[in-house]
């Protein structure tokens, strides 16, 4: 399995040269990379070629990583019903720059990329519709970014003098709690007091020869 | 009389509407009776389990897949538990393997029982969805025995499902299994050739191959539309690889055809638990992965042991982390391949866990399905499309 992956991966950087910024097999899964304005040459010539055939776009969905400079990944999944395989393209933006829509070569994408644009805000160029598509008629915000609160901002209720519902900024009961259970402990290296001085004996000799 | 100029008239379908099949919205233009163009407005169903599931411990995720797509809670279970489990690097045991598989295909017939029999309800048979609720509910009692819950089970975990078998539920399986045949006798004989099922379904929503990988379709949807294309057999999964069944392929991508090849998995589904219930019978041992950093102990060991307490302890607050990495891993669930992809960043919270819902592509394509049939077509199509919007709007 991961052989032939091997061997796909290195027919496609072959071939699309300038396209392929990155590839990388790992748990049996094969990932490209490629910078946006180049999404759709690179789409379209893995549908088309005869080694390659992925007609279908399985997903199209958004990673937000806030520390990186391009903080968004957008990452397509394609799969080849012909060649029993799957691929995973990633595509680095961020909030300002527009990558190229994906629905000319994917009917499919059209909605996909609509989501992303929703929970991410991923700008998509030459898109058909691009609207919401998930979250709430006038709502405000991408919530899944990462620096967007799980509690979000506003919340609704019927209010029973105006007869009709209302938004109104959200009131916790009480704080928002998230437990960091991470111990600190977990990652250091489990040497007991005394044991470094078999190691350090091991080593000597190692460095007098 | 002049050339009379008609417009198009935009009608609101919806979110409230027994043929939506939950809180789907419609707008269509109609030109006459007509279906011009319809935009199905989403998301009113919309729960951010995405973002809820950043805020959990894998374990603690596992719960937000039963609601997705609530017909078939154990699949999606499936497809994360194999997600996880291969960014850990563990299978589950054998046994663990055969019962998952085992409640897949239950879950399978479930989730057709459910779509075969309203999906005549839309085009106007009251019968089969009274006989067929009767089986579910049947099914549903298995559910309930393993799990404790009839729906929402949260059965399957990373590592294996959560309990064993209790004793005697083989025994009563093969007698559901005696009984299920002549009721799907039943059903066949209420539908296959009755005439106004016919007439309400044979040539409506037609699919070509092309537009079915064109529209990112999957699952019954895309066998009807011609493609022997199933993920138990292409990319096999726990011990899908040893049982013996086959694919059923629809010739013309209608609404008939999309019915019987439902019918037909419901069949192959049957054979797949009747080999499963063989292997039980025979396969023994643990049904989950017997390491305690991943999966807790028993409430027996903790009594007496205090090591079990503290794996217990540890695995029900912090749980358990997960090897930096990323995987898009997917199942064929009842309405096509359901996908996880799952981005883990070392700690014990998924840093992304998109999922992939098979109803989403498929409800995109009914404009381009709907497109110059009649009004009371597109219930047809909506009913064949099997649309939960659990697992839509996430």
């Amino acid at each position: 399995m991961s052989e032939a992956l091997k061997e796909l991966s290195d027919h496609i950087a072959q071939a699309q040269a300038g396209v392929v910024s990155k590839t990388e097999v790992r748990l049996g899964e094969l990932m490209l990379e490629t910078p946006p304005d180049k999404i759709i040459a690179l789409l379209t010539y893995l549908r088309d070629d005869p080694k390659c055939l992925f007609k279908q776009l399985i997903d199209i969905c958004g990673v937000d990583w806030p520390e990186r400079e391009k903080r968004f990944d957008v990452v397509y999944n394609l799969l080849s019903l012909k060649n029993n395989q799957r691929i995973r393209v990633k595509v680095q933006t961020d909030e300002t720059t527009p990558v190229p829509s994906a629905a000319p070569v994917y009917s499919s994408a059209g909605w996909f990329e609509r989501e992303t644009y929703d929970l991410y805000g991923v700008w998509f160029s030459d898109h058909p519709d691009l609207r919401r598509i998930l979250t709430d008629y006038g709502f405000e915000g991408h919530p899944l970014r990462k620096d967007f609160p799980l509690t979000g901002f506003v919340e609704l209720r019927w209010d029973d003098v105006q007869k009709r519902v209302v938004y109104e900024p959200v009131k916790l009961a009480q704080e928002f709690r998230r437990f960091d259970f991470l111990s600190p402990w977990e990652g250091a290296p489990k040497v007991l007091p005394g044991d470094e001085k078999a190691q350090e004996a091991a080593a000597a000799p190692a460095k007098a020869n | 009389m002049s050339d009379v100029e008609i417009k198009t008239l935009t009608m609101n379908f919806g979110p409230q509407h027994p043929a939506a099949h939950g809180v789907l919205r419609l707008v269509v233009e109609m030109d006459g009776e007509i279906v011009e163009r319809c935009d199905p407005h989403i998301g009113l169903l919309h729960r951010g389990t995405e973002k809820l599931i950043e805020y959990k411990s894998y374990l603690q995720a596992v719960p937000y897949f039963d609601r997705l797509d609530y017909v078939s809670p154990m699949n999606q279970e499936h497809a994360y538990a194999l997600a996880v489990e291969k960014l850990l690097g563990i299978e589950a045991p054998e046994r663990g393997q055969y019962i998952r598989v085992l409640f897949s295909e239950i879950t399978r017939i479930l989730n057709h029982l459910l779509n075969v029999t309203t999906f005549a309800m839309d085009v106007g048979a009251l019968t089969p969805p009274l006989w067929g609720f009767e089986q579910r509910e049947l099914l549903m009692e298995y559910y309930e025995q393993v799990s404790g819950s009839r729906m929402h089970a949260a059965y399957f975990r990373p590592g294996g499902v959560h309990q064993d078998l209790p004793t005697g539920m083989l025994d009563s399986m093969d007698g559901w299994i005696k009984q299920f045949y002549p009721f799907m006798k039943d059903i066949e004989n209420l539908l296959n050739d009755n005439r106004i099922f016919r007439q309400r379904t044979v040539d409506i929503g037609v699919v070509s191959a092309e537009q079915a990988l064109d529209w990112g379709f999957s699952g019954p949807l895309i066998r009807a539309s011609g493609l022997p294309w199933d993920l138990r057999k292409s990319q096999p999964y726990d011990v899908y690889d040893r049982m013996d069944f086959d694919i059923p392929v629809g010739k013309t991508g209608d609404c008939y055809a999309r019915y019987l090849v439902r019918i037909e998995e419901m069949y192959q589904s049957v054979r797949i638990m009747e080999q499963c219930i063989a292997a039980l019978r025979k396969v023994g041992g643990p049904v989950r992965v017997d390491d305690r950093k991943i999966s807790p102990p028993r409430r027996g060991e903790m009594k007496g042991s205090m090591e079990a307490l503290i794996h217990h302890f540890k695995l029900y607050t912090e749980g358990y982390k997960v090897p930096a990495g990323e995987t898009y891993t997917a199942v064929e669930a009842p309405k096509g391949e359901f996908g996880v992809y799952l981005v883990s960043d070392g700690t014990n919270k998924p840093y992304r866990c998109k999922i992939r819902a098979p109803g989403f592509p498929h409800l995109q394509a009914l404009d381009m399905m709907t497109k110059g049939h009649q009004l009371a077509d597109m219930s047809a199509n909506i009913g064949s499309l099997d649309i939960v919007f659990g697992e839509i709007d996430r």
